[in-house]
């Protein structure tokens, strides 16, 4: 069981719990807003852009070099920059937070 | 905004599922009714030739939305209801369970069907599915699932046909893919990939034959057993356990054209992705609609048009100003080969291949397209950086160094190629 909060582009904190799937499933399935996750969580849009909170990100660890080159299409690409679909939900990241990077 | 406006969308795919939730986005008050006759809730359609094919996972847990999404944001879904007629004059829709709706905008999503070849025995065929839907995928793998030689014939070697081919080599089938053209993917890219994807089937031991136009398929009846014989104009035959149809689509434009909408390829439409009726607009794989970036008509069958299209509708709906404008973007996922597309090559007079220097098996490489000087599109397989590059610079018109995005050796950046 994880527990992550998203924090959205209009600053809305929104805290959902799941024990699998990946965190964009997660955020679509309960609307978070600014995650819309087109591509079916393929890696192949980049709508599932999230910062990841500083003090989480290595509970969360560096992107794939597809992932990566994605988020270079990005205009708010960070160091901590994710793709969420590319984030599995377990115990590991349990607490975490994300910031929902707006379109 | 006006609480008592009604919105009704007809086609709960990519288009209209999205178009529900951007008009609440865009703060739109009034109803939304939302129909379809698929009666599953609404779900991704690339998976089905992939991921939900070879997995056992539940359809809903490839759904656009939870259905509580819809509840929460007043969105009315009604499933397995077809509109059967429409009176643009009153401004309300028929139903098949014999109610009506009224609305004030209209928008068609009604997308396309699958076109089942007018083959003798085709009708009448055992297995014989189009994969268009998560019903279609359900009978597929049911009856790959309890087929003892899994015989598999798939017509068509488009997009869908090939995902189809490399699923099903997951699942254990014997696979044969028979393209009418002399080339697979023929309609849809050039002869660089063609190539590319038919070594690479071949060499995951699916049989891939060109120029093989089907002209009978015949029932065989051995021990109780019912399966077919497609036989081709060449005179060879190929026993099938179950066949899969994937030669194209029809727009779904009938219902538009019974209130006069106009049609051509498609449903035609302006920037705003209105018709020519007021108040009635057309998107997704329906609609027939310009591309500025590259100044003529085109219809697609794709998630983003679905996606971008539905943004811009929210937006027309709600009266604000908007256009559609993108470069259009594809994937097909196939094996372990990611391959990614952007921007339309229809019109390239001049192709760089480059190969990167890292990848052992060639299997990272990317195929430019070029007009001239001008970059049209750029085919990335394994290289989300090329994908990435080709769009910026198809998006901002770039003078590109032809030699140097070819030579391997130099790294592929976007200072790197510049003329």
């Amino acid at each position: 069981m994880a527990k992550i909060t998203f924090i959205t582009p209009d600053n809305e904190s929104v805290t959902l719990e799941a024990t699998s799937g990946s965190v964009m499933e997660l955020a679509v399935q309960n609307g978070v807003k600014g995650i819309d996750g087109d591509c079916g969580g393929v890696c192949s849009c980049a709508t599932c852009h999230v910062h990841v909170a500083e003090k989480d990100f290595p509970l969360v660890g560096e992107p794939s070099e597809i992932e990566a080159d994605m988020l270079e299409l990005e205009d708010e690409v960070s160091e901590f920059s994710r793709l969420c679909c590319q984030i599995k939900v377990s115990d590991a990241i349990d607490g975490i937070t994300l910031k929902v990077v707006e379109e | 905004m006006s609480t008592d406006k009604i919105c009704v969308i007809i086609g709960a795919s990519h288009a209209g599922v999205n178009l529900a939730f951007s008009l609440r986005k865009e703060g739109w008050e009034g109803a939304i009714h939302l129909f379809d006759s698929d009666p599953v809730l609404p779900y991704h359609r690339p998976p089905l030739s992939k991921a939900y094919l070879t997995s056992n996972d539940p359809i809903e847990q490839n759904a656009l939305k939870a259905a509580s999404t819809y509840k929460n944001e007043h969105i009315d879904l009604h499933l397995g209801v077809k509109v059967i007629a429409i009176d643009n004059t009153i401004r309300t829709v028929s139903l098949d369970n014999g109610t009506t709706q009224k609305y004030d905008n209209l928008v068609f999503a009604t997308g396309a069907s699958p076109i089942i070849p007018p083959i003798p025995g085709i009708e009448t065929a055992t297995n014989t599915y189009p994969l268009r839907t998560a019903a279609d995928v359900l009978h597929i793998k049911n009856t790959i699932n309890t087929s003892s030689k899994k015989r598999v014939v798939i017509i068509g070697a488009g997009y869908i046909g090939l995902e189809t081919a490399a699923s099903l080599k997951k699942l254990d089938a014997s696979v044969t893919v028979l393209e009418r053209e002399e080339r697979i993917l023929q309609r849809v890219t050039s002869p660089t990939m063609s190539q590319f994807f038919l070594d690479l089937h071949t060499s995951n031991d699916v049989s891939v034959f060109t120029s093989k136009n089907v002209v009978t398929i015949e029932s065989l009846k051995e021990n109780d057993i019912i399966s077919n014989i497609v036989k081709c104009s060449d005179g060879t035959l190929y026993p099938a356990d179950v066949i899969i149809v994937g030669v194209g689509v029809r727009v779904n434009t009938e219902l538009a054209a019974s209130i006069g909408v106009e049609i051509e390829n498609g449903i035609k439409v302006t920037e705003t992705t209105a018709t020519n009726i007021d108040r009635v607009y057309a998107i997704g794989d329906c609609s027939f609609h310009h591309n500025p970036r590259y100044g003529r008509f085109i219809r697609l069958e794709s998630v983003q048009n679905a996606v971008d299209q539905a943004k811009v509708t929210a937006a027309a709906i709600c009266e604000k100003e908007t256009k559609y404008d993108t470069v259009p973007w594809f994937w097909s996922d196939q094996y372990d080969i990611k391959l990614q597309m952007v921007g339309l090559s229809d019109g390239y007079d001049d192709i760089v291949i480059r190969h990167e220097e890292e990848s052992e098996s060639n299997n990272k490489f990317s195929v430019w397209y070029f007009k001239g000087s001008e970059l049209l599109a750029v085919d990335a397989v394994n290289n989300a950086k090329a994908y990435v590059i080709g769009t910026k610079f198809i998006k901002k018109p770039t003078l590109i160094d032809k030699i140097k995005l070819g030579d391997s050796a130099i790294a592929l950046k976007p200072a790197n190629l510049l003329l």
